[in-house]
């Protein structure tokens, strides 16, 4: 049967047919699918891990017990994960353990875009790059028979447009069942530095038979067609080279990227004319082809920044363009993403951009929307924000700048939580801010530590931020609901006023969420929706401060709207309206 | 060989694109077409601008299509269609739904939303515009507006003999396929010659 998938639904896919066992992951788009989607075949164990360093942990687990497994994450995730990655990567497999790193070229849901093919080379193990989705599955099986054949994890590199474009695959393929390897003590799982001495040389001699690999490997291939210009190139450039030259080239296709196979590269230079290597982002293949004496044409030519396109190969190689429609497109409208509406983080920004000399150090998630000075990664908002108060304190300027750390429920899980000991134990005085919004919202919604639900949606237990905040050492912890200004007004100040670090946990659940029977319980239905009287309206434009999404100002009339079905009644319009012309009603089914 | 087609369909998270896209691919996978479709997940619920595309021949090399490139151009919101006209063809043709969504920007007064969009996109080429939310409200659903437009662009790419109520079936809930064939049906009439 052939179906159309998304890389991400066919690496799932890839899994259950090799027969994973075991699957970790923290969302991050664009790998967030990835667990989604094997999360569906019951024959995987599959959960949400609280990052990414702990998913690749408990996958090197369930490897090293002799089950295949599978960890993924986007490309940032592999930071977080690189220490396990580096020595997992000297003891090895028992059973096949392959690592999904799922790369963002153009920025389009991150925060830097760095090229992880460094990693395979930087930590020595092998690596695939799918070029469409029946790559992506198939690799999936390619990968965790290499990984045990050669005693590695595996990186499986994908990208944005390999996860989450469509294309057809084959599901003919049932699972293979895999029984655990045996499990026994081994000396390679205990790198003390005699031992690990021994693994590097292992690493060493399993790269070079690695290399042979490369070279008879069926996933790196010649196509023939015109030999004036031979390409080389992987994952979806490779589709971008074949759409702009098609016949007119001849390609070395390239699935098994690291190591390379220069033997055959070295061959298919000879043969063509002239030697063009089209890769996203970094020059890694190119740099190792000219190292070893091959001339190509590369960099000079295609851009290293942002995401490959065939227009872009087209100009920059061929130095043609497409004719397009001419017209003024500087009338359109920007349209950024926003704050939903009934948003919970917006109270909160609300009063927090009132205050005067506040630094707001944010990270990442839905809330890096709303203003703020700085940002730098998961889990950093506290830490940085410490760091830099110790600076700020030390100026005698006269007027104190006061740090605000701000992370959501999932980031502190991920690694805010030593962030916060951070601040605790260095004696910080910064406020520390925790948007809990009780799920992972930014990534599409995905269960974390603190929503009581696994993965699968099965209850566990509900860890609680104020609990675990006094365990480290957090003397002043308040926690208010978001959307009561007065309330977030009041404990600002209060957080602001000691000496030591405070934090204010904002507790409401995402206007989007799911609701579960215990967010019922403890929040209501919420099946509410906010009006106007326009009678009462002055068209004074307070409620469009809050910058919902829903509220609408009409300059003939000179009143506001609220539409309807965006709203959510979350009543934060009402209550900053100086003439009490918002209302609220129970929503009608609509 | 047929040639590759290419379709680029836009709007605003929310309104329905992936939906459209995916009963459009379903329809074309079974008609045996290679087909490729490329789409952003990541930012679209929180109502930014979100552009999916659809290739589809006998066979398929890039999931995504370079600019002065698609044959159709199917906007589910009006302003959005003159963001992505750049991608259409100079011959091709711009489906536009009469349909406007503020933004941020000019729910704040930063910018204004052009009320000409429509009028300067039939000046720029051929232009079929539809109110797709009142065709869809009078068949008894404002949300099969998406199904609406999905039947302007069958009708206008001649891929009516395709097997649409397979795919419908195959993406929609049962309760709703209904509602959405006539949908469909009248996406199709409204841009018969």
């Amino acid at each position: 049967m052939k179906q159309l998938l998304t890389g991400n639904e066919a690496v799932a896919r890839g899994a259950w047919e090799a027969g994973v066992r075991y699957a970790s992951a923290y969302p991050g788009t664009p790998s967030t699918e990835i667990l989604e989607n094997i999360a569906q075949y019951r024959e995987i164990y599959s959960e949400w891990a609280p990052n990414e360093k702990v998913a690749t942990e408990s996958a090197i687990g369930a490897s090293f017990a002799g089950g295949r497994a599978l960890a993924a994450m986007k490309h940032v995730g592999l930071n977080v994960a690189a220490d396990p990655l580096f020595t997992g990567a000297y003891i090895g497999v028992n059973g096949g353990l392959v690592i999904v790193s799922a790369d963002d070229p153009g920025l389009h849901s991150s925060q830097d875009e760095q090229d992880n093919r460094y990693y395979a080379r930087a930590a020595k193990v092998g690596m695939l790059e799918p070029s469409d989705s029946q790559e992506a599955k198939d690799f999936v099986g390619i990968a965790l028979e290499l990984s045990e054949q050669f005693d590695m994890p595996i990186l499986l590199r994908m990208t944005t447009r390999v996860c989450h474009s469509k294309s057809i695959v084959d599901l003919s393929k049932e699972r293979t069942e895999k029984p655990p390897v045996p499990y026994a003590k081994q000396d390679k799982f205990n790198p003390i530095p005699a031992i690990s001495k021994r693994l590097h040389t292992k690493v060493e001699q399993n790269l070079k038979r690695l290399e042979e690999y490369s070279e008879s490997s069926p996933l790196n291939y010649v196509e023939w067609g015109e030999k004036k210009i031979g390409i080389i190139s992987s994952g979806v450039a490779y589709e971008y080279a074949k759409e702009v030259y098609g016949e007119n080239a001849s390609y070395l296709k390239l699935g098994f990227t690291f190591p390379l196979p220069m033997r055959k590269i070295r061959e298919f230079a000879a043969r063509v004319d002239q030697l063009i290597v089209v890769e996203e982002l970094e020059p890694i293949m190119e740099n190792e082809i000219k190292a070893a004496g091959i001339p190509c044409i590369g960099k000079e030519k295609i851009p290293c920044e942002g995401e490959l396109n065939p227009d872009i190969l087209r100009q920059s190689l061929l130095g043609e363009e497409h004719k397009t429609i001419r017209y003024d497109a500087s009338i359109v409208a920007a349209r950024p993403p926003v704050l939903c509406a009934g948003c919970p983080h917006r109270g909160f920004f609300y009063e927090l951009q009132k205050m005067k000399n506040v630094i707001t150090v944010s990270d990442i998630g839905c809330y890096g929307l709303a203003p703020k000075d700085i940002a730098i990664c998961m889990g950093g908002g506290f830490s940085v924000a410490h760091g830099a108060q110790k600076i700020f304190d030390s100026e005698s300027d006269g007027t104190r700048k006061r740090c605000v750390g701000i992370m959501g429920d999932s980031t502190f899980f991920h690694s805010g939580m030593t962030s916060m000991l951070e601040a605790v134990y260095n004696r910080s005085d910064i406020l520390m801010v925790v948007l809990d919004n009780r799920i992972t919202a930014m990534t599409g919604h995905q269960q974390n530590p603190g929503t009581g639900l696994t993965l699968a949606e099965e209850p566990t237990h509900m860890t609680d931020i104020a609990e675990v905040a006094q365990a480290l050492g957090v003397k002043h912890i308040r926690t208010v609901n978001p959307l009561k200004p007065d309330d977030v007004r009041d404990a600002l100040k209060w957080g602001m006023g000691f000496d030591e670090p405070a934090l204010l946990i904002t507790r409401w659940p995402c206007a989007l969420k799911k609701m579960t029977q215990t967010d019922i319980e403890e929040f209501g239905s919420l099946r509410f929706v906010n009006c106007v009287d326009p009678e009462k309206c002055i068209g004074c434009r307070a409620c469009i401060q809050t910058g919902c999404p829903a509220i609408e100002y009409h300059a003939d009339s000179k009143k506001v709207t609220i539409d309807q079905i965006q709203c959510t009644g979350c009543d934060l319009c009402a209550q900053v309206c100086p003439k009490h012309a918002i209302f609220r009603e129970e929503k009608q089914n609509v | 060989m047929s040639e590759v087609k290419n379709i680029l369909l836009c709007g605003v998270g929310g309104q329905g694109t992936i939906l459209a896209s995916k009963i459009l691919s379903t329809a074309l996978v079974a008609a045996g077409y290679d087909v490729k479709m490329s789409e952003i997940h990541g930012m679209s619920q929180r109502g930014g601008s979100v552009v999916t595309q659809v290739r589809y021949g006998d066979k398929v090399y890039s999931p995504i299509i370079g600019k002065g490139s698609a044959d159709i151009l199917v906007s589910f919101e009006a302003m959005e269609a003159l963001r992505y006209l750049d991608g259409l063809k100079k011959d091709g043709v711009a489906v536009v739904n009469d349909y406007r969504i503020p933004t941020a920007t000019t729910l704040s007064g930063q910018e204004t939303y052009p009320a000409d969009c429509i009028e300067q996109l039939k000046t720029l080429v051929n232009t079929k515009v539809l109110d797709a939310a009142k065709i869809a409200t009078e068949l008894g659903n404002s949300k099969s507006m998406n199904i609406v437009l999905l039947g302007a662009l069958i009708k206008l790419m001649k891929l009516e003999a395709l097997d649409w109520d397979a795919a419908l079936t195959d993406n929609i809930k049962p309760r709703f396929v209904t509602v959405n064939r006539k949908a469909l049906e009248a996406g199709m009439a409204a841009v018969a010659e």
